[in-house]
């Protein structure tokens, strides 16, 4: 079962890949564990919570990743070995100070993992976080199965502190979600005691200052720890071939795309054709190791998600050598061969290899086929949508009342968190989130759009935000639509955790992730301080939203209302009914008489089931949450809600 | 019960909606192969399950090696579906003649249907579909089940049990037991490996 400390050294057990880098990092003996939570990177910092002792191991929840990036380089100046944690985009977040302090260098070893997600399983980017490596001129590494998850997250600390920089490591859903077997190493418990040393001169890094500056001369020293790096890679056991001697096609690899090609290799049965260079270094590329395998085939295939990472390098490589390694014929991204988009799987990357080699890659019987294409059509699709009882349906219908009774045309631009929903199926009622972009974006935009007036623009502009995302990135644009006197309505929907995620701990709650009790900054506060009028209200008190938010878009200048309601999938919710809801038939007027079904049809909560036979709406009591909003949106008040009975 | 697999690697999918315990379930069935000294690979599309969609463990079993995290289309040796027309769905991507399917028969109807968009296919329409699609078709009432046990989500469970019961993998309720004994509280154990035995019986006394 998952990652704990009953677990011993020599066990054989199931890992997800997160928890396989967690345990890396831990058989290296890291002190400090932080990060900003992100799909699919949380269960890294959520495992290491587990481990978590006062003087032994800090974890901690950030605010955001830059300060995530921020408190785990303090870990290495103060000589501890730190992990740092986030999805894709977080890198973004954390990439001024990650550009710096490539520059500055580290102390103890300092990992920064980023976990992407190709084919954009759970984010709104594809966003491709290994080119930071390359920007920022760091080493990368990527693990290509469970095992070497583990050996990769711990070896990152022992390369980090032989270049004394930052190292980063990449894994993808495929690896971080997929579970595998895993043999534990040994925990160290060597003592510690954290210093920071920097009063030797600027010259040296073990005693000096920890700074970029001077530019020149440590850019070149960042160099010389890549080229470092790269000599180290040529060596790696995370590099390895398999195939034959002369392949006619040499597939270059990384991370979870091994499993596929090698997959894909075995369902062409194409063994004694087809030979794997799988790399655990992409950066910088041991190009040695590379130019000795390129030597053994003309025809190279390279089997990467999202952007053409190792291609581009690969080619390079050729065409500096092109006197030693002769013509080569690629096949990737460039020529379509691997989508450009999307994540691959081992079907993807047969047709690929099938394509090149002239083999077809096998089907099921056409019998089978057409009988699939005959009887699956009877599978209506399964749409995502807010949760039975969940808060956000009840606020984006109290927004959406008000904008109609507003007339002015007016929108909400949305964010990120799981009311970015409200910006999907736009067809629907109250999915009224017109923009979507990273966190916080939506304040920043407000900002924008309401100070447009002088050019004729009348709509009134509605930024909305999660309590974490509040926290993450909306308050520098809060900061500046005040100072700029921008004109717009800036909506906390505040569901009291990450709860997206995982229901992680975020500044505006009094616990953290040691599960200490640790001081709050309350969002009321905090606005109230740039000296604007804050509300607050329940999104279930569907007539309070509708006229606070309706008084405030008619006041001048920047105006907050926080509404606040547990989410539904809450600890302190889950399976506990505020009402026991039902319908009454003789009310409920189905489609005969103007209502439309709006219950059902717009209101969409998985709990009311509209009856086709009878064409009545009906509650599934097994689905419904209890939350009892729907009784307020029925112009027929047929729906009707009872205190529920006490369990 | 069998102590080889049928086929290496033996590839599982088990799918469900998101809060039926799909996870949990792939997770136990894995450990208790990993237990017998299996190589198991599972791969697992839940970032979106708290919100109604579809969820889908990959378990691919091997005596041998690691084994992707997908599997190939067409490439499933059993299915354990713990909604109706999810069983559907997945058989029309990774379905094939040879392939074991296994239905808990209670229906979570998807937004489409509940707003009247969609039709919900009836259940003897799924049974067709699913019993034409596959080799072996077994419908169990897991959630009825589960329900007269006092708790609904134990359906996976009893969908655990029914694997067992298919003979097709080495995995028996001893194993069972030490697997939850490991990773459960003690009172949740009991009501667990009755869910467990009830599952185990609908299919093996067929």
């Amino acid at each position: 079962m998952p990652l704990d400390r009953k677990q011993r050294e020599g066990d054989e057990v199931l890992l997800m890949g997160n928890e396989a880098i967690a345990r890396g990092a831990l058989e290296a003996g890291i002190r400090v564990a932080v990060a900003y939570p992100g799909t699919p990177s949380s269960e890294i910092i959520e495992t290491l919570s587990r481990f978590a002792e006062t003087g032994k191991l800090y974890v901690e929840w950030s605010s955001n990743e830059k300060v995530a990036l921020e408190v785990a380089a303090a870990g290495s100046f103060a000589g501890l070995r730190s992990l740092c944690v986030m999805k894709q985009n977080g890198v973004n977040v954390a990439s001024d100070f990650l550009l710096h302090l490539g520059g500055s260098g580290t102390r103890a070893g300092l990992v920064l993992v980023s976990c992407d997600d190709p084919g954009a399983l759970s984010s709104v980017n594809e966003g491709e976080s290994r080119h930071f490596a390359r920007l920022m001129e760091i080493p990368l590494l990527e693990p290509a199965d469970f095992t070497e998850a583990k050996e990769i997250a711990r070896w990152a600390f022992e390369l980090s502190e032989a270049i004394h920089n930052v190292v980063m490591v990449r894994s993808v859903t495929r690896m971080s979600h997929a579970s595998g077997n895993v043999v534990l190493g040994a925990l160290p418990d060597r003592p510690v005691k954290a210093a920071f040393v920097c009063d030797g001169p600027v010259s040296d890094p073990d005693t000096g200052p920890v700074i970029s500056t001077p530019v020149v001369a440590k850019h070149r020293l960042q160099q010389e720890k890549l080229r470092r790096a790269a000599s180290l890679f040529e060596e790696s056991p995370f590099n390895r071939y398999e195939g034959p001697e002369s392949p006619e096609l040499l597939i270059v690899t990384s991370s979870a795309c091994l499993l596929y090609s090698r997959e894909a290799v075995t369902i062409l049965n194409a063994q004694n054709r087809v030979g794997i260079l799988k790399l655990g270094t992409t950066f910088p590329l041991p190009q040695e190791l590379i130019a000795r395998h390129l030597r053994t085939a003309d025809k190279i295939l390279i089997v990467e998600e999202v952007l053409p990472f190792l291609e581009e390098q690969i080619k390079i490589l050729v065409a500096e050598r092109a006197g030693e390694l002769g013509i080569k014929t690629f096949f990737g991204k460039n020529d379509s061969a691997i989508p450009m988009v999307g994540e691959l799987n081992p079907d993807l990357v047969a047709a690929a290899v099938g394509r090149i080699l002239k083999i077809d890659p096998p089907t099921v019987p056409a019998e089978y086929a057409e009988k699939v294409r005959e009887l699956s059509a009877i599978a209506p699709k399964r749409e995502q949508t807010f949760c039975p009882g969940c808060p956000h349906r009840a606020s984006f219908w109290g927004i959406r009342e008000a904008l109609m009774r507003d007339g002015r045309n007016g929108f909400v631009c949305g964010d990120i968190g799981c009311y970015a929903m409200a910006s999907l199926f736009p067809a629907t009622g109250y999915h009224i989130s017109r923009t979507m972009h990273s966190m916080g974006s939506a304040t920043g935009l407000a900002s924008g759009f309401g100070k447009f007036k002088p050019f004729g623009m009348e709509q009134p502009a509605i930024a909305v935000c999660g309590d974490s995302t509040f926290y993450h990135a909306a308050i520098p644009a809060l900061i500046n639509a005040v100072h700029q006197n921008s004109e717009m309505v800036f909506i906390v929907l505040d569901n009291g955790g990450t709860a997206m995620t995982g229901f992680q701990s975020h500044p505006g709650l009094d616990v953290n992730a040691m599960g200490e009790k640790v001081p709050l900054v309350d969002i009321a506060a905090l606005c109230a301080s740039m000296g604007v009028p804050v509300s607050t209200g329940d999104p279930f008190d569907l007539a309070g939203t509708r006229e606070t938010l309706n008084r405030l878009m008619e006041e001048p200048g920047v105006k907050v209302l926080i509404l606040k309601q547990a989410c539904a999938l809450a600890p302190e919710k889950k399976g506990k009914k505020k009402y026991k809801v039902s319908v009454d038939e003789a009310l409920c007027r189905g489609d005969a008489c103007g209502c439309n079904r709006i219950c059902t049809r717009i209101f969409r909560c998985p709990g009311l089931l509209w009856n086709r036979k009878k064409k009545k709406a009906e509650v599934d009591e097994v689905i419904c949450a209890g939350c009892g909003f729907c009784a307020k949106i029925c112009p027929a008040g047929a729906i009707r809600c009872e205190e529920a009975a006490k369990p | 019960m069998t102590d080889m697999l049928l086929k290496d690697p033996y590839n599982i999918v088990i799918t469900g909606i998101g809060g039926q315990g799909n996870v949990l379930a792939s997770r136990l069935l894995s450990n208790m192969l990993v237990k017998r000294g299996f190589k198991v690979t599972i791969g697992e599309t839940f970032g979106m399950s708290q919100r109604g969609g579809s969820v889908m463990s990959h378990i691919r079993v091997s005596a041998k090696s690691v084994w992707s995290p997908q599997i190939p289309k067409g490439g499933a040796d059993l299915v354990v579906a713990l909604e109706p027309i999810e069983a559907i769905r997945v058989l029309a991507a990774y379905g094939n003649p040879a392939v074991r399917t296994l239905v808990n028969v209670r229906a979570i109807y998807p937004v489409g249907v509940i707003t009247g968009e969609d039709e919900y296919p009836s259940e003897e329409k799924i049974r067709e579909a699913v019993a034409a699609l596959s080799a072996q078709a077994e419908f169990i009432p897991a959630t009825d089940e589960a329900v007269r046990l006092g708790n609904p989500i134990l359906g996976n469970i009893v969908m655990i049990g029914a694997v067992a019961g298919l003979g097709v993998l080495p995995i028996d309720a001893e194993l069972f037991e030490s697997v939850i004994r490991e990773g459960m509280a003690a009172a949740r154990v009991e009501p667990n490996l009755r869910a467990f035995a009830i599952g185990r019986a609908a299919v093996a006394r067929k």
